[in-house]
This record gives structure tokens, sequence and C-alpha cells, in this order.
């Protein structure tokens, strides 16, 4: 078993491996890793050190753009992971999200932005949680997997959306039309403070949820409750807990974060439907977010900031010569080591075994 | 695990030392990176999600620059770079980036790039931009067009003669993205098809994306075993997997390729391939253009250039000594002349829906 002190520094320990293997390989490819650091440094704060040290506000906008959906998955699976289940329908449900966020903006006619955009967002959560809610049900009621049921049903809802946004307003057969500016979360304020990135106030909803997360799960007696069905569904019931409930609630709720995940790319980063053919991964990058997250509310956010940095530094990286796998790289070594977390203790305990023993010896 | 952690100690002192030398070294290419000697003009080249190696359009879009460059002397290492989109999210931010790095021209290859290059274009009135496939009237915005239909024309004759000379009663297409750009080449194909063979069925099929070539694959397995024997793809990479697929089949199988001579990309064990002709789409042609214009002076901005069958923009691949005889080559050349001198007129909107088949009598 580790401890809880142990879990903690783990995921650090992660980071820092992974960006020194990353370092190697670059290396051993014949580029500077003084480069890539100074490239992860400018997509990551805008300031550019191989520049004399410029500011441009725009890769800023853009870094917490990419990050937003990420980090909205990594919560949904944080939350159901709390509750011992395995979410990984949180694509499916981003897409869900999507779909009706991009519907109630074409469809619902109201002019001012304050509100419609509040309530296409409200139109996303709600529609991933009722796309959580299918697997929660099935897993109450006839103890049928949610992991089968998500996998499935991420297929469903990419489908299904596709034929959704072909009943829209299409400009091209891949996409609809912009949806109408009260739709969206962009506002020109934003816009001209982050010289023309495509930074939305899709921030504050996601610190709203970040709070929500944290209220729910760690100070109420609901996610006591949750909490206490993750770590033991047998116990739970014993003590008096509705685990079935709590488990639709469960993935209701996770639903929800994923989904509002879904109502923010469309309406924040795109403006517009997208006829896709392949997942788009914002719900499986949540994977890696929620388990190098460890699962809390600060964790998720430090690694959604991480994973979206890996993402976003791409373009640069490609720029300066650098292969943009190598974000992606760092990252999956960054999962794997985190996933590891059992042999990394085990090789920490021999080589202090070992350096007592050397110790002993003299 | 002594002796593990000296080799340990040796390797990263060793991986530190090079460290060492390469920054130094990377950094003086650095500099002259910016606007320094080395490189007259800077080409920065953002793809769609394909890729420089999608052995299509990309693939011959960056060929056009990386000539322009070898016969400059330009080191291309430096002064050409290249920003692979990982999904159309990134449009924007690549080409923005590409701006604000300060690269004189910037070419973005596919009418996808359409709305993103309006927005960005007018931020960065300085940068010089190029687009493929789509019209941006922007001031410094240069569009190429092709068209498409005409090419894929003199492709469909190929098909047609081939069928008819076998006695195959249906070929098969294979689209990307149902839409105006790729049904102009369904379009050219149907009309060059039935203009040598009318009771030819052609079975129609979109894979719905340009870079997924195992839709691709399952795609031409459907027509092939529905009885095709020759598939004209205009699918990008998804149109890899047809002809992965056609290669596995062997012989009296064949793949017609699109936007570059992809002959070779169809290479059997035995020294033959799988590709019956080409449908040539001189996108390299249009990139060594623009960035020989912009080198020169010359640039236009805001103008667009059409690329047809009248200045070999567009075409039928017809080495001799390949899959199709001198007779088809002939007639191909025949069919040709008679586009160039307006005989015939190819129309650039097809009649096969999506997923159905169908001939000339029961479409007209």
């Amino acid at each position: 078993m580790i401890s809880l002190k142990e879990k903690r520094w783990i995921p650090f320990l992660a980071v820092i491996l992974g960006l020194v293997a990353g370092t190697l390989i670059v290396i051993l490819s014949g580029r500077s890793p003084l480069i890539m650091f100074a490239t992860f440094i400018k997509a990551g704060t805008g300031i550019d050190l191989l520049k004399g040290g410029t500011f441009n506000p725009r890769l800023v906008g853009e870094f917490l753009v990419t990050t937003m959906p990420i980090l909205m998955g990594g919560l949904s699976i944080s939350f159901a992971y709390r509750t011992g289940l395995f979410n990984i329908g949180a694509e499916g449900q981003i897409i869900a999200g999507g779909v009706a966020a991009i519907g109630a903006g074409f469809f619902i006619p109201i002019d001012n932005q304050f509100i419609h955009s509040t309530i296409c967002v409200l139109a996303g959560c709600l529609a991933g949680a009722l796309w959580g809610l299918i697997p929660g049900l099935l897993k109450a009621r006839f103890n049928v997997h949610e992991v089968v049921v998500g996998i499935m049903l991420n297929y469903t809802a990419m489908y299904s959306a596709n034929w959704l946004y072909k009943q829209m307003p299409l400009n091209q057969m891949t996409r609809t039309e912009n949806v109408p500016v009260s739709a969206t979360l962009n506002v020109d304020f934003l816009r001209q403070l982050t010289n023309n990135s495509r930074l939305h106030l899709g921030f504050i909803h996601v610190i709203i949820a970040l709070f929500l997360f944290w209220l729910i799960i760690e100070k109420t007696s609901f996610g006591y409750q949750l909490r206490a069905t993750g770590f033991n569904k047998e116990g739970a019931r014993f003590a008096g807990i509705k685990v079935k409930r709590n488990l639709v609630y469960s993935l209701m709720i996770a639903g929800a974060f994923a989904g509002l995940g879904g109502a923010l790319l469309t309406l924040g980063t795109y403006g517009y439907g997208r006829v896709i053919t392949a997942f788009d991964n914002v719900g499986f990058d949540g994977i890696s977010v929620a388990l190098v997250g460890g699962c809390t509310m600060l964790g998720n956010l430090f690694a959604g900031l991480l994973f979206g940095l890996m993402k976003v530094a791409q373009p640069a990286l490609q720029i300066a010569s650098i292969p943009k796998e190598i974000g992606d790289i760092i990252s999956s070594l960054i999962v794997l080591l985190v996933a590891l977390q059992y042999a990394i203790v085990l090789y920490r305990n021999k080589i202090r075994d070992w350096f007592k023993k050397a110790r002993g010896q003299k | 695990m002594k002796k593990l952690l000296i080799r340990l100690l040796t390797i990263s002192l060793v991986a530190f030392t090079l460290a060492g030398c390469n920054s130094g070294s990377t950094s003086t290419s650095g500099s002259g990176d910016g606007t320094g000697s080395a490189c007259p003009i800077r080409v920065g080249f953002v793809t769609d999600v394909g890729g420089v190696d999608d052995k299509s359009f990309n693939q011959s879009a960056w060929e056009g620059i990386n000539r322009y460059a070898e016969e400059q002397g330009w080191d291309a290492d430096a002064c050409l770079k290249v920003i692979q989109s990982s999904s159309d999210a990134d449009y924007i931010p690549n080409l923005t980036s590409m701006a604000e790095d300060g690269f004189d021209l910037v070419i973005a290859v596919g009418y996808l790039f359409e709305a993103s290059l309006n927005e960005v274009a007018p931020l960065f009135p300085d940068t010089k931009f190029f687009v493929v496939d789509t019209v941006v009237s922007q001031p410094n915005v240069v569009s190429a067009t092709f068209a498409a239909e005409q090419g894929s024309f003199l492709v469909g004759v190929a098909a047609g003669l081939r069928a008819k000379a076998e006695g195959w009663d249906k070929v098969g297409f294979l689209g990307g993205v149902e839409g105006e750009l790729i049904g102009a080449f369904q379009a050219g194909y149907e009309q060059g098809v039935w203009a040598v063979y009318p009771e030819a069925e052609i079975v129609v099929d979109y894979a719905d994306a340009f870079n997924m070539p195992e839709v691709g694959k399952n795609i031409a397995v459907k027509q092939f075993d529905s009885g095709v024997h020759i598939i004209y793809q205009a699918a990008g990479s998804s149109g890899n997997g047809a002809i992965s697929e056609a290669k596995e089949r062997g012989s009296d199988y064949y793949v017609i390729g699109v936007d570059k001579d992809q002959y070779h990309d169809g290479d059997m064990a035995d020294g033959s391939s799988v590709i019956l002709t080409s449908m040539v789409k001189r996108v390299d042609v249009a990139t060594y253009t623009v960035t020989k214009d912009v080198h020169q002076g010359t640039y236009a901005g805001g103008s667009v250039m059409v690329f047809n069958i009248n200045n070999e923009g567009v075409g039928a691949e017809t080495s001799t000594g390949r899959n199709l005889s001198d007779i088809e080559i002939e007639t191909i050349l025949e069919y040709n002349n008679k586009v160039v001198a307006g005989e015939i007129e190819v129309s650039p909107t097809p009649v096969i829906p999506n997923g159905q088949s169908g001939t000339y009598s029961s479409t007209h």
C-alpha cells in the first residue's frame, strides 16, 4: 500500500523524470533541449527568452483555450473515479454536450449574450449528464460495467452528433454555420486583451466547475457518501448509504462536467459544430489528467495545465525544428510513470536500503 | 548496483557534454533562422491533418517549395518550416504562429483553411499568404484553384477504356469528404468514364475524412467485392487504404492515384504497380510559383492563379511502359485535346449521390 503522502510526491517526480527523459530524447535526436525548454516557457507564459524576453499575451490565451476542455475532461473522470467508477464515456459526454450547446445556440433565439450563452452552456451540461445517466442506470440496475457501456456510447454519441449537426444550418458538409454571436463565449474585450487569441469567457465556467467539484466532493455529506462508495461499496451499503442511487448521480455529475467541456469547445474554441470522423481525444486526455492529478481539484488543475502546455507548444516546437511528438512523448511518459507508482516506491525503497547498507558497512 | 550507477552517471555526463555542443551549434544556426543572410525569405507551410508525408496533396505542395529552395541553394532546414495541424482547432493558432514568427510567406493547402485564413490574414497585413483550392479575397492572400474536373475526366476515360476492354461493368470512386471540391473530381470522373463506356455502373463512396486509410480500405474492400476492378481515389491519405487493398488482391485490381503521380506507391513485389494512372494536380507548381514570386518581388496579393488542362496544371499521368497501353494513352490524349480545344466541356457537378451507384442512362 502506498501512503497518502507518497501519492502526493509521485506525480511531481513523474513530471521531473518525464521532462528529463524528454530532454535526453531531444539531445539524442540532435536538437537543443534549451530551445525545447524555451519553447515550453514561451507557450506557457508568452515570454520568449530566445528573443530577449518579449511578451506575447496571445500565447497565454491559446494556452488557456487548449487547457480548458482537457481540464474539464479530467474533472469528469476524477469525479466518477472518487466513487469508484471509471468514466471512459467522458469522450461521448463531451460530444453530447457540444452538440446540445450548438443546437441551443441555433434554435433558441435570444439576443442577450450573457443569457443566451449561459443557456447554451447549461444545455451542454444537461446533455452530458443525460449521456452519463445511461451507463449509470445500467450499472445500478443491471450491474453492466460502465466501461463497456461508456465505450459504446462514445461511438453512439459521435455518429448521432454527426447526424444532428447535418440537420442544422450547414456551411460545408463537415461543419455547421457559425452559431449566432450571442450564443458564443467570445468577447472582444478578451480578444483585445490577449492580442487576438481565442480566449473566451469559458474560463469563468471552469473556475465555477473547479469550485463545485471541490465543494461537492470534499465538503458535502453527499460527497462523503460518494467517496465512501468509492473506497468500499459493500461497506458503504452496510453503513446505510444508498450506493445504487449514488452511482447514478456520480456518473451524471461527471457527465455534466464533461458536457461543459464539450460546450466550451464548440461555443468557445470553434464557434460552430463539426462533423467528425474520429474522436478529438479530449475525454481520453482527461483520463491522463485525472491520473496524474490524483483525482483532486488542485491536482487536476495543475495536471490540466501541464497537459495543455504539452499540446499547445507543438506548433512552436515545429517552428523551432523540434519534432512536435516530443510533447506527446513527455506527457505519455508522465502518465506511464504515475501508473508505475508502485515500482517507483519499490525502487526508492531499494535505493534507500542500499544507501543504508553502504553507510552501515563503513 | 554500483556498476549500474557508474554507467548511468557516465551516460548522463556524455549526454550533457553533447548537449553543450549541440546547443552551441543550434544557436548559431538559430540566429541564421531569423532574418539573417542565409535565408533570403522564410517560408512557412501549415498542413491540414494529413501532414507532409501523406503521399498526396500536402507532400506535393511541400516538394514544390523545396524544389525552389534547392534551385536557389537555400538551407532548406533553416528557411522552410512546416507545422502539421493535429485537428481543425489548430488552423488559426498555427497560421498565427507562423505570421508572428516573421515568416515572409505562409502557405496553407486545402479548402479547409478558408475560414481561418479569412480571420488571420487581415491581422498580419505584412505577411504574404497563399492558399490552394479555395479563394480567399484578402489583399495579402494569393489563391490557387485547380480545374480538378478536367483532369478527373481524363482518368475517367482511362478507367472506362480499361473496364470496357476487360468486360468489367462497374468502376468505383472513393472520395474524401463530400462537398464542392471533391465533387468536381467525382463529376469529371463520371463524365470521363461514360464518354467511352456509357453502360458502366459507377459506384460512389466517401470516406468522410482525408486522413483515415482504414476507412478507405474498408470502402475498397466493399467496392472490389461488388465487382469493381478500378477505383479512382480522391481522398488524401484515406486513399492509401484503397491502394494497399488493391496490392493485397494483386493483378486485375487497379487504383487511380490522385494529386501527384502515385505509380510507385502501388509497387508490387514483382515490379508491377496497381496504379493504373494518376490524376496529376500540380500543387507543386503552384507552391513553387508563389515561392518564386515572393522571392523575386512579383507576388501580387489578392490575385487568383487558375490551373487547368490548358496550362497543364491538371491532367492524367500517361507515361509509356506502365499500366496503360499505347492505344489507351492515345485515346486519352485525343480527349485531352478535345477538352483543351473546348469541344468537350466538363461540368464540375456530380450526378451520383454518396453511397449509391448509377449508369449514364439511369442518371440522365
